[in-house]
């Protein structure tokens, strides 16, 4: 157990390290006065001006449609895939519903699949349509919340940056050097990169295996980075391939928490509040670290079905035990639990284990990471929401005190109020809303791989998973039906865009304020009573809205688990 | 204002397919396959000139002389590598509890347990992704006895092996101690080839 300790703190360690470095380039790239060679060569065929100031509407504006032009080049390739080129495996094109729920699950950062990787995409769609997606919905997500940080930094000004320099900066100084080098430190450790297809190799005892094969490494290292999680293969990062050694899993992990984490420093020199961003930061480790530990021994502990059939669970020096059920030998139990909070927390997605068969607390603590949604949370958004929430405590103490409530020197209004809640509501609406749609949709049930609370935990985490862009799933719902694919694809465009589009409009609103001086009734927000009232605030908006739902699939499950009831 | 978005939108998505869909995946290709020819490529293992499997993904094996993998739930038939799957039954599901309950009775079976023998947990649950090339030390110890009848080796010789075998945690921390079983099958097969007469 203590080794386990151990591999928690080195990659919290790890992660507090890359902070302060990645946070510092990001700031470099985010306030960049210069122009690379290759992004004015990409200015000029764009035809823009990379320097001229653009409003948050503007921004947004050219966020949004750029986005969908991508996303409808995406879903055009997936449509032609059986004509294009360079497929060994002749791999058939994708139907309607499937490539729109596929190309929107991708320009949204979610990677929901209701595909299976290895027998759906070709090696061309994975690179030109899931790798392009990839990086450019990360691109998209850092940009939005680059804008957001200077509409909190402008004093009575419109200008939020200008999106195209954005995004083009984020990809050539930060994704694509990165990318590259994780990739090759991937395929060192096992993970293959090749325009091979597939190789049939044969067995000791004489059969034959089709080992699928492709350009899994550098999909892999956009998927962590980027904070996309949708896998090369079906099973995603639990195959072998896409995660073949403990340390792999490691890089992971850090590779997730790298930008959400270093945004909040960004912020914090950006804003020249450096002390705000480290309380931010204390407060997304505070919740992983508390997340973490509700999900560790609730898998290390197993099912106590597997003792009452004498089969042994007990963790020691040669196995390490618990739940082992949809998970893999070289992660065990600590491996397992630490990526599990992570790829939730950071809403990424990307799976080392099959959550669908977690133990009821075990994946209560990924369903409820992602009905919060900012504990870490995705590139970009995920500090977007956090600040929601910061406003919306900055307004229920100003409540309480009986003052106009006050952030980072601006005075908080009707409109940045009105704003701030449609981002919080979209969230829980959207979620409770498609999931109780589903549960009396006729035939929707058909789709569930378990029966009793379980089949309905599978449909909350379904819609949970798509609004909060995560994309991992318990993957026993067969999600691929029209109705479905439809309604998690508009989950997932909603998630994104209504909670992205107004915290935008906020922080426009605030960008053409004065600055208020600080006086005696201003609340500090970078101090640690601060960061608890925040993680309080989080915490109970998001349980008092989504507590009853969770009583009806996991905590009613995990009963049915200690009374040996079984469905 | 509108207007003139649509030149900027259009041509992005295309330079930016362009650049991030296809150069970059490219000159990572270039240069995994110049720097890391093996690992690029599967991390194939070869017998003279045909592939025997990956070292990286677990494959079926089912005869008493050799150690058998963990349970696959990769479709049809057992580690598929082309249609990796799991079972994602949940913890109460009666389907899970049935097929465990079978699962431990053949193992018990096959390696001459008694009937209430614990056995460990992963050699009766299905890994994530059905591809799973580890077993854990436990489980490879309760099959020693089995491999060791069916190949006329005394016991403690094949035990020898599986603990040389054994890989430990990454870096001495990271992972869990676990043992590959292809490699470890491999081994036996050399092995049985100098010991035997």
């Amino acid at each position: 157990m203590s080794i386990d300790i151990v591999q928690f703190a080195l990659l919290l360690a790890l992660m507090a390290g890359l902070v302060v470095v990645a946070g510092r380039w990001l700031t470099r790239v985010l306030t960049a006065q210069n122009h690379w060679l290759p992004e004015r060569l990409g200015y000029r065929l764009l035809g823009v001006d990379p320097s001229a100031p653009m409003d948050w509407k503007r921004y947004g504006i050219a966020l949004v449609l750029s986005n969908a032009a991508m996303m409808l080049l995406g879903y055009v390739i997936l449509r032609l895939q059986a004509w294009l080129p360079f497929d060994a495996l002749q791999r058939p094109a994708q139907t309607p519903d499937l490539a729109f729920n596929t190309a929107a699950s991708f320009i949204t950062n979610t990677n929901w699949q209701s595909y299976s990787g290895e027998s759906s995409l070709s090696n061309l769609s994975q690179m030109a349509v899931i790798t392009f997606l990839m990086t450019v919905s990360a691109a998209s997500g850092i940009a939005g919340c680059a804008a957001f940080i200077r509409g909190l930094a402008q004093r009575e000004a419109r200008d939020v940056g200008n999106y195209w320099a954005d995004f083009t900066r984020i990809i050539w100084r930060l994704l694509l050097p990165v990318c590259l080098v994780l990739s090759l430190v991937y395929v060192w450790q096992g993970i293959p990169q090749t325009l091979a297809s597939s190789t049939d190799a044969t067995t000791l005892e004489g059969a034959t295996q089709h080992i699928v094969v492709g350009p899994v490494a550098s999909l892999e290292a956009i998927k962590h980075i980027g904070t996309n999680g949708g896998g090369f293969y079906g099973v995603n990062a639990a195959h072998p391939f896409e995660d073949p050694t403990p340390l792999t899993n490691l890089l992971h992990m850090l590779a997730m928490f790298l930008v959400p984490s270093a945004l909040t420093y960004a912020f914090g020199r950006m804003l020249s509040r450096r002390r705000q961003g480290w309380a931010f930061l204390a407060a997304f480790v505070v919740m992983f670290v508390g997340f973490l530990s509700v999900e560790y021994p609730a898998e290390r502990h197993g099912n106590p079905m597997f003792t009452s059939l004498s089969v042994d669970q007990t963790p020691g020096a040669m196995q390490p035990g618990g739940n082992m059920e949809g998970k893999e030998m070289r992660f065990g139990i600590a491996q397992t639990s630490a990526f599990v909070a992570v790829t939730t927390a950071a809403t990424t997605g990307s799976v080392n284990a099959m959550h669908d068969s977690l133990t009821p607390v075990g994946g209560m603590v990924p369903l409820f990471l992602m009905m919060l949604n900012d504990v870490f949370g995705g590139v970009g958004v995920g500090f977007i929401n956090l600040v929601s929430f910061a406003i919306l405590t900055v307004f229920l103490v100003g409540m309480m005190i009986g003052r106009t409530p006050e952030f980072l020197g601006k005075k908080i209004e009707a409109r940045e109020m009105k704003l701030v809640m449609l981002a919080v509501l979209a969230h829980p609406f959207c979620i409770l809303g498609f999931t109780a749609l589903a549960a009396v949709w006729p035939g929707a049930s058909a789709s569930f791989a378990n029966a009793g609370p379980h089949g309905f935990s599978e449909l909350i985490y379904a819609y949970t998973s798509g609004t909060a862009n995560n994309g991992s799933a318990f993957a026993g719902l067969n999600a691929n039906t029209p109705f479905y694919n439809t309604t998690i694809g508009l989950a997932m465009l909603m998630g994104r865009y209504f909670t992205l589009l107004p915290m935008l409009a906020v922080a426009g609103s605030l960008a053409t304020k004065r600055s208020v001086p600080e006086s005696l009734g201003t609340l500090p927000t970078a101090t640690p009573l601060f960061t608890c009232l925040l993680i309080f605030v989080i915490v109970v908006v998001g349980g008092l809205t989504f507590l009853p739902a969770l009583a009806l699939g996991p905590i009613v499950e995990q009963l049915a688990m200690t009374a040996s009831q079984f469905f | 204002m509108s207007l003139s978005l649509v030149r900027p939108v259009l041509v992005s998505a295309v330079l930016f397919m362009a650049i991030t869909g296809l150069a970059y995946p490219l000159a990572a290709t270039g240069l995994a396959t110049t720097l890391f020819p093996r690992q690029s490529s599967g991390s194939l293992l070869r017998h003279g000139d045909t592939v025997i499997g990956s070292s990286v993904i677990g494959q079926d094996f089912h005869t008493p002389h050799y150690f058998h993998p963990r349970p696959s739930m990769t479709g049809d038939l057992p580690y598929n590598a082309a249609a990796s799957g799991a079972s994602n039954l949940g913890p109460t599901s009666a389907k899970l509890r049935d097929t465990v309950r079978e699962r431990a009775e053949a193992f018990r079976k096959e390696n001459h347990l008694a009937a209430d023998a614990p056995v460990p947990v992963d050699a009766v649950t299905a890994s994530g992704s059905g591809l799973d090339p580890d077993i854990s030390l436990a489980n490879a110890h309760a099959q020693a006895a089995r491999v060791a009848t069916a190949r006329h080796l005394a016991v403690d010789k094949v035990d020898a092996l599986i603990d040389r075998q054994a890989l430990g945690r990454q870096w001495g921390v990271l992972g869990e101690p676990r043992i590959n079983v292809l490699a470890l099958n491999l081994a036996l097969d050399s092995a049985s080839i100098r010991t035997l007469p």
